[in-house]
């Protein structure tokens, strides 16, 4: 294979080797650049593929496949929910939207993990934010599907909330979630991985973390699949084992909750696999009369935040045709009749702030892969037929001429009904395997807490019994974050790197917090 | 080009398309192949179990059919067929909402994930956002 290399004997010891390359792993990746200058050897291992700028095309088919896990159809083991997660250069922060929110202080101080302060996460999440450039859109930017979103907000009486956003150059092609074609969004892809690499840090793509050794991890790179997108691996193809210090896990909640457990280490770790939350989520459509601007214009600038009183969060949304028919409750006419609307429709995507509950957990199946259990709890239940409520009227306050509800029977609610959406949405319609609920947000697996009887890592991520291996990803949070969570993942990794480079004994220059000034390649 | 799981089930699952989008009955012959190959390609990476347990759901879409109506799923006007799929949708067996979930979801991609389609429909995204409705004056 051309200009892949077999490395061998000491090419293959580091001192850190990290796992995944997405929020977590690509910050951590960031904050060791510096440390190779004084002798330090850093590992990224990820499992997708490396893609060039010109293959983002934004087309739905073409896309998803390249970029997300089971092309964005992973479902949970009861088949109810498709869970998504990116597989690539970047991990999820290449298909994620880029709002950039900060944690919520009453969530932080709820989590209750002994050495975890909100004040200090806050101003790790800050700086992530100046170096993703963080910014509001500005109002010549937001599109009819946004602007009719804060219009019905404030006749339906919600405080509605604009989103920071993580862009540079942005076009406005709303296709944030297929990866963006314009190399706008900030993700680690083009801010913290490329920077690591600038220093030194090696990243290997196409490389999946089979299972952790004693102070190893053992890999498998893989074949650049025939007509698949992406470059080939930096590494030939085969079986590697890597030999580290310590290993930093950031494989997202799933995939890092997943290595641990197959590497045997839930016999000293009871609680690995636990705490899963989702933020569960469905779209609702809304046909207005006349054609809006919804499929230009970045596609998420505004939201409603009710997750501390009532449970829900409302965010505006723009998908592409497939997604769209396939999260819409029912078939037939109906359905094919809001579809041939899709130059009037608006959206709305619904989550609930869900909680930790001990039947929500990862574990692994004899193979080795991830299984996902999720139900759905009476609260989560409530809170989304709750925030269809709230989002049918602000659709109606907007001016929709009809609000397509999934916990609605029949699922199309005309302005007739207006007055009656109490009765026309209603928990007993929430039947799971009829609608289409789906979670990009997946969070814990590896929570933090005080010790192995009630969590797996302490507050910097460090595992407990297993003194080598760290977790700096998603798979920490004890509970849901209630809030779109890559800040957080990003505020969270850069407490472990800090650690990491303690443990290395770098020097005080390369310990402290760089200052960080919109660094971008 | 990945073999089509539904092969055996053909006419069956061809009713059930038309009965999920009923614009599907305007495709040409390239369009159902487009159609069918998008899905095979999906299904590529699944495991067998997967393909086997779509087979039987499409089966069991015709069994019911004949048990209530004593006629294939084929052979029912298209106002039956959406009652019968419609009965599978709100049934108290998970399994069976699950499985018409899953082949729902398979014929959506296989439909509306075709470009043709997509600008059928007025979707108009691209890469130059606005810049592309800015000069096209929309
Ligand atoms: C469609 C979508 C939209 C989103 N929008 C937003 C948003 O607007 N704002 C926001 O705050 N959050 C958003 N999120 C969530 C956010 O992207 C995630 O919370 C965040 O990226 C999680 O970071 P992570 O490091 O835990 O995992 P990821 O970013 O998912 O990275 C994990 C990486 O590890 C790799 N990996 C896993 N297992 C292995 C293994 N065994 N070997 C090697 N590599 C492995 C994976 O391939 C992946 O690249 C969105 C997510 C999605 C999917
Ligand atoms: S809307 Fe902006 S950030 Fe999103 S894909 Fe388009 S250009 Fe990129």
């Amino acid at each position: 294979m051309s200009g892949a290399k077999r490395p061998t004997g000491a090419e293959l010891d580091y001192d850190v080797v990290i796992i995944g390359s997405g929020a977590g792993g690509g910050t951590v990746a960031y904050r060791l650049g510096p440390s190779i200058a004084s002798g330090a050897r850093v590992l990224v291992v990820e499992q997708g593929p490396r893609l060039d700028d010109h293959e983002f095309t934004g087309d739905e088919l073409d896309m998803a496949p390249a970029l997300y896990r089971d092309a964005g159809g992973f479902l949970t083991r009861q088949g109810t929910m498709s869970l998504a997660l990116g597989q690539v250069y970047g991990g999820s922060t290449v298909v994620y939207t880029g709002t950039s929110l900060i944690a919520p202080e009453r969530v932080i101080r709820d989590w209750d993990v002994p050495g975890l302060d909100h004040a200090d996460l806050a101003a790790r999440s800050r700086r992530y934010m100046e170096q993703n450039g963080v910014h509001l859109l500005p109002p010549e930017e937001i599109n009819d599907n946004n602007s009719l979103f804060v219009q019905g907000c404030r006749e339906a009486g919600y405080e509605v909330e604009q989103f920071p956003v993580n862009v540079r150059g942005c076009r406005g092609s709303s296709l944030c979630n297929l990866g963006c074609p314009n190399q706008a969004k900030q993700g680690t892809n083009r801010v913290q991985l490329p920077s690591a690499e600038r220093h030194g840090v090696e990243v290997v793509t196409r490389a999946e973390a089979l299972r952790l050794e004693d102070h190893a991890v053992v890999v498998r790179v893989h074949e650049r699949p025939e007509g698949g997108k992406g470059r080939p691996s930096e590494w030939a193809p085969g079986e590697y084992t890597v030999r580290a210090r310590m290993v930093v896990v950031a494989g997202g909640s799933i995939g890092s909750t997943a290595l641990l457990l197959r590497s045997g280490m839930g016999r000293k770790l009871p609680r690995l696999g636990r705490n899963f939350t989702a933020h569960p989520a469905f779209i609702l459509v809304a046909e207005h009369e006349r054609e809006i601007t919804n499929d230009v214009g970045h596609p998420k600038s505004f939201y409603v935040d009710r997750a501390a009183e009532d449970g829900w969060l409302l965010e505006t949304c723009m998908y592409f045709p497939f997604v769209t028919a396939k999260n819409m409750a029912g078939f037939g006419r109906e359905h094919s009749m809001l579809m041939r609307a899709f130059p009037r429709l608006q959206m709305i995507l619904v989550l609930a702030a869900d909680k930790a509950e001990p039947q929500n957990r990862i574990t692994v199946d004899r193979r080795g892969q991830p299984v996902v259990h999720y139900d759905f709890t009476f609260p989560v239940v409530a809170a989304m037929v709750g925030a269809t409520r709230a989002a049918a009227r602000i659709f109606f306050a907007a001016g929709a001429r009809g609000v397509h509800a999934p916990p609605a029977d029949p699922p199309l609610i005309e302005r007739s009904e207006a007055h009656r959406l109490e009765r026309r949405i209603d928990a007993r319609h929430f039947q799971p395997g009829r609608i289409s609920v789906s979670a990009a947000h997946l969070m814990g697996g590896c929570a933090m807490g005080r010790d192995h009887r009630d969590s797996v890592t302490d507050a910097f991520g460090r595992v407990h019994r297993y003194p080598w291996v760290r977790v700096a990803d998603s798979a920490l949070f004890p509970d849901s974050v209630e809030i779109n969570p890559y800040l957080t993942v990003m505020g969270l990794a850069d407490r472990v790197a800090d650690d990491v480079l303690e443990v290395l004994g770098a020097p005080s220059d390369v310990r402290c917090p760089p200052v960080i000034h919109g660094e971008t390649r | 080009m990945a073999t089509f799981p539904l092969e055996p089930v053909h006419d069956t699952f061809r009713a059930i398309a038309t009965t999920v989008v009923p614009e599907a009955v305007a495709l040409d012959r390239a369009g159902w192949e487009r159609l069918e190959e998008i899905i095979a390609e999906a299904l590529a990476s699944r495991p067998e179990r997967i393909h086997r347990q779509l087979r039987l759901f499409v089966r069991i879409v015709d069994w019911r059919a004949r048990w209530r109506h004593r006629e294939r799923f084929v052979d029912l006007d298209p106002l039956q067929r959406t009652r019968e799929l419609e009965r599978i949708e709100r049934s108290r067996w998970l399994l069976l909402r699950r499985g018409l979930w899953g082949l729902r979801t398979l014929i959506f991609m296989g439909y509306y994930a075709q470009p043709a389609i997509q600008r059928e429909i007025g979707y108009r995204a691209r890469p130059e956002g606005w810049d592309a409705v800015r000069g096209a004056g929309r």
